[in-house]
């Protein structure tokens, strides 16, 4: 069957140019500067920032360049044109028959977080000039801030898994160089372990996930599209074909959603995130923002015609990443309630707005949940560069919001401002830029028939609202407490005062941060107002740029009859619509081949009436929050105060909540513990008991016999006999009695005996 | 010739080499009894690569003999430093990692 | 055909003698001049197998180079000259019946897969040539490790042989 597209013929090409066509670049650039860094940093008259610096403002201009050829190659396209990615690939490396590549795969998906990676990353670099200045490892830092960076954008714009591997590893080491990078102090040290190894058990999925679409989707890749199996196009589009085994495919996106689940902190494996506050400051910022956290969304965006066909989403009544998503939006923002600590509330509150970002992908909200990328980056970087600022330059260090904060609303003005103006987006409050994406997620969900997962939204949107003002409340309103009031007090909170040279900030009361420090901030504050107005579906059609830039589109394909006369062709939506897959999964494809590159998503209409009830319950939210707050904290309501120790039952949740649901204890104590000490415990009984009474055993049953044999029967005739039979029992027994002798050759003929009556059995079972 | 000729000399090379890495105490005699087993490996990767007419056999013949020579070096210079410290390459003597 | 199965036998009943005494004698130096018989054995063998590149890298890697090394470390390491008693350990008897589990297993794997099954007769000789496009072609990556793996043997083995 000859499939093309109906107007190939006519079509123009597409516009192309420089910054396109190199955006390869992105990622060079910071790699370069990293090993620069790592050589000549400590040398330099800035020890190494300034490269830092200047490598992340040759991304960003790098990719703003990317971005607005990109908008002209969209514009240049005729309506109903699939917009074709830039794609680019060159040999890495080749083995007996596999080929990795490297290369560039720029779409719209693409596109949006290379701009915002590149742009937060500038943004936290210029930061840290101030926030680290004179610490101890300032040149490592800025090396391993850069290379954390280059790895993100070398994930985002790889053409193939294995780049993406690479660079999703990059990053995976980069963060515990980041947030270890205290690592004097024990907390800190094992909080980048934590980070590290939670994630890695993710990890495992992706390497599964790579495999497994490797060698089921090689085949056809090659065959259709000429390219190998590792191709995120070859796979995309193999995963639309109506080809893959569907239990194959479910398998693999849910080892790739199991990668997702550990690199964005989401349900069961959350509990690294809030740990990783122990970084510095930019530090979570930048990972919480824009970077890590965002690569297990960006896994499930870039291949989600895999989790599409595989996890069968919108063919069912909910699926895995819908159900973790929405788990991790409550249980998040439950926790963010119960923590004293300004940086564990944004933490959860990123893992909760993860969770919306994967509901959305979950319910093929596909648009609003990259939108929601695009725009969380902005306000949540804010934000934690707001706390920063905050400690920096008010409480001493201290991100203690009861005892260290509190009335710093007219100390610190610029950090005021901008905190509120983030905290409303994030609320989703209607200017603002979170407004127009998690509505939009929350919409969409509703709209797509999901009914129980749009009022789970509700009600984190509901929660979102009520601890961002109970955070807002105890920081910036109300008496001043602790540090912030001027009283220089070192605590255990003091997170990383003795690395700092702060000896001038230290001697005086709070005050504004330097400008290194605002101007990020006022910068952050902007987009985090503005940047939802890119996508301001209530405005109509003409404001929906983001989903004309983005989202890849749409296109008929003629299918020519096979044998049919001439003029019979038909007019199909989908080349697959034969297969098992309904008309709605394929809506996109390129004019050659007619395959499928983007499943076909539906949009919600937007609703003044639908808005205006989100905005209600995050008003009743914040107003709630608001009284509770200003009972509680400042007239001290004797009804209010003290409740979790009178009511049981309240008592009882919030100890709940404050374990963080006792998970850690499970991971730690009951699954290790349980798993590992029982096992060395057998081990070791096993060896005592079994091993050596077998062995005791065998030689004192010998030597019983013997005996006896001895006794019983004539011994001039037999003696010789004996003798040896004990003798060589003996020698078996002492030879193999001592199991933990350290030796070498030992340790050695026991493996090689268990390897040769294991290879025997396996030959004899094989007959 | 039968393919199963070679194949049994390699398999009787190899646990002859087996029986020195066990019985063997001094080091030397150790990487020696290696170095059958390696020996043996080859043999049978060069007959399988003459049953299947492919060269693929002769190229990982060469890396092995590569590995060893490079496996034989660093063995011989941890030899070496052990006789140096413990004035003995007894490998029964090097026993610090007893349980 | 025959003349190539009597050197087989030959060479074969030669390599196994020799093999066994490598793991039995009492003197190091005697077992490194024994090995080299299986070594050398081994190279016959490779050419009967039509690998003539393969024999005379094993020749002069082996032959040539490992065992200068193994009699350098023989003496270095000041190992008597003559005959040792202590070369062996106390439970030296575990490893024959390993060994023996060993054999039956393989011998029984081998015999039932391959039977009776000859090898071609006109084998080709594999040139020189092709075995280096080869190497130089699908398993240039391989060789790329293995060139570090060399290298850092060689760092490796100076670093920790040095006096200091």
């Amino acid at each position: 069957m000859n499939l093309f597209a109906k107007e190939s013929e006519v079509l123009a090409p597409l516009a192309t140019g420089w910054f396109l066509e190199h955006a390869w670049l992105i990622p060079v650039v910071p790699a370069i500067a990293f090993a620069l860094i790592i050589l000549i940093g400590k040398r330099l008259p800035m020890k190494g920032s300034e490269l830092g610096v200047l490598s992340m403002v040759a991304s960003l201009v790098l990719s703003a360049g990317a971005a607005y050829q990109w908008i002209q190659r969209v514009n240049s396209a005729a309506e109903e044109q699939f917009v074709t990615p830039v794609i680019k690939s060159w040999s890495w490396w080749q083995s007996g028959g596999l080929d990795f590549g490297i290369g560039q795969h720029i779409d719209g998906l693409s596109i949006v977080v290379l701009f915002v990676v590149a742009f937060i990353s500038t943004l936290v670099q210029i930061y840290s000039l101030e926030y680290l200045r004179g610490d101890r490892r300032y040149t490592h830092f800025f090396a391993a801030l850069t290379l954390f960076s280059g790895g993100m954008l070398a994930m985002v714009l790889a053409d193939n898994m294995i780049l993406f591997l690479l660079g999703w590893e990059i990053m995976g080491l980069c963060s515990f160089l980041l947030i270890g990078h205290w690592w004097e102090e024990d907390a800190n040290s094992r909080a980048a372990l934590k980070a590290f190894f939670t994630v890695r058990v993710g990890d495992i999925g992706l390497l599964v996930g790579i495999s497994m679409l490797y060698f089921s989707a090689n085949e056809w890749t090659q065959e259709n599209l000429g390219v190998s199996g590792f191709s995120i196009r070859g796979i995309s589009a193999w995963a639309l074909s109506g080809e893959p085994n569907s239990t194959v495919i479910m398998i693999a996106a849910i080892a790739l959603f199991i990668a997702s689940i550990g690199k964005s902190g989401q349900f069961p494996l959350h509990t690294w995130l809030p740990d990783a506050m122990a970084g510095p400051t930019p530090v979570s910022s930048l990972l919480h923002s824009s970077t890590m956290v965002v690569a297990g969304v960006f896994l499930v965006a870039r291949l989600y015609p895999v989790f599409f066909v595989g996890l069968d989403i919108l063919g069912s009544g909910g699926n895995l990443i819908m159900i973790i998503g929405g788990i991790t939006i409550v249980i998040s923002a439950a926790l963010a309630f119960v923590q004293n600590d300004i940086k564990r509330v944004l933490a959860y509150s990123t893992v909760s707005q993860l969770g919306y970002m994967m509901l959305g992908l979950g319910a093929g909200a596909w648009l609003p949940a990259v939108f929601h990328i695009f725009t969380h980056a902005f306000f949540k970087a804010c934000l934690f560069l707001g706390a920063g600022s905050i400690s920096h330059s008010a409480s001493h260090h201290s991100f203690d919001m009861k005892r260290d904060m509190g009335g710093l609303r007219k100390v610190m003005p610029i950090t005021f401002a901008t905190w509120i103006i983030s905290t409303l987006a994030l609320c989703g409050v209607f200017p603002f830029s979170g407004f127009f994406s998690k509505d939009e997620i929350i919409d969409n969900v509703g709209n797509n028939g999901y009914n129980t997962f749009m009022i789970i939204g509700l009600l984190g949107a509901f929660m979102t609202a009520a601890y961002m003002t109970r955070a807002t409340y105890l920081t910036f309103f109300g008496e001043p407490r602790g540090a912030s009031a001027g009283h220089a007090t070192h605590d255990a909170h003091d997170a990383h005062a003795t690395h700092d040279a702060h000896a001038i900030n230290d001697l005086h009361g709070p005050h504004e941060s330097g400008l290194l420090i605002t101007v990020p901030l006022m910068i952050l504050s902007v987009l985090a107002l503005g940047s939802g107005f890119l996508n301001a579906t209530p405005f109509g059609e003409s404001w929906e740029r983001m989903k004309l830039w983005v989202e890849p589109r749409a296109i008929e394909v003629v299918v020519d009859a096979p044998s049919g006369g001439p003029g019979e062709s038909l007019i199909v939506n989908l080349p697959s619509a034969e297969e098992s897959h309904s008309k709605s999964v394929c809506g996109s494809a390129t004019p050659e081949t007619g395959v499928c590159y983007a499943p076909q998503l539906q949009h919600a209409k937007f609703k003044w009436s639908k808005a205006m009830i989100s905005m209600a319950i995050v008003f009743l939210g914040i107003a709630i929050s608001w009284i509770m707050s200003l009972l509680l904290f400042t007239k001290r309501d004797p009804r209010l105060v003290g409740l979790t120790q009178r009511v049981k039952v309240l008592g009882l949740g919030h100890n709940f909540l404050v374990k963080k649901y006792y998970l850690d204890h499970l991971y730690e104590k009951v699954i290790v513990h349980s798993v590992a000490h029982p096992i060395s415990r057998a081990a070791y009984w096993f060896n005592q008991n079994i091993l050596d009474g077998i062995l005791h055993g065998f030689a004192k049953s010998t030597r019983t016999i013997s005996d006896w044999v001895y006794k019983n029967v004539d011994q001039r005739v037999v003696d010789s006999t004996v003798n040896n039979s004990a003798t060589f029992t003996k020698s078996v027994g002492t030879a193999a009695q001592p199991t933990q002798s350290g030796k070498v050759s030992q340790y050695g003929a026991l493996l090689f005996s268990a390897a040769a009556i294991a290879a025997l059995v396996l030959v004899i079972i094989n007959t | 010739m039968y393919v199963n000729q070679f194949l049994f000399l390699a398999s009787v090379l190899f646990c002859i080499g087996v029986y020195g890495v066990i019985a063997r105490k001094n080091a030397v005699l150790i990487l020696m009894s290696i170095e059958l087993i390696l020996n043996s490996v080859n043999i049978n990767l060069l007959t399988f690569a003459l049953r299947n007419g492919s060269t693929d056999g002769h190229t990982f013949a060469l890396y092995i003999i590569a590995v060893a020579a490079a496996e034989v070096g660093v063995g011989l210079g941890l030899v070496l430093l052990v006789y140096r410290n413990k004035k003995t390459i007894s490998v029964d003597d090097l026993s610090e990692m007893r349980g | 055909m025959i003349a190539q199965n009597i050197g087989f036998w030959i060479i074969a009943v030669l390599m196994i003698v020799a093999a066994l005494r490598v793991v039995t004698t009492n003197n190091v130096v005697h077992a490194a001049l024994w090995l080299v018989v299986v070594l050398a054995g081994a190279a016959g063998q490779y050419i009967l197998l039509a690998a003539e590149f393969v024999a005379i890298t094993q020749v002069l890697v082996y032959i040539g180079a490992v065992m200068v090394l193994f009699l350098f470390g023989t003496m270095l390491t000041r190992a008597r000259i003559g005959a040792e008693s202590d070369l062996n350990n106390s439970y030296k008897k575990l490893g024959i019946p390993v060994g023996l589990i060993m054999l039956v297993a393989m011998g029984l794997a081998l015999t039932r897969s391959f039977g009776a099954e000859k090898l071609p007769d006109s084998a080709k000789v594999v040139s020189t040539q092709e075995v280096s496009d080869q190497i130089f072609g699908p398993y240039l990556l391989p060789f790329w490790a293995l060139s570090f793996v060399l290298l850092a043997a060689v760092i490796g083995a100076i670093v920790l042989a040095r006096k200091d």
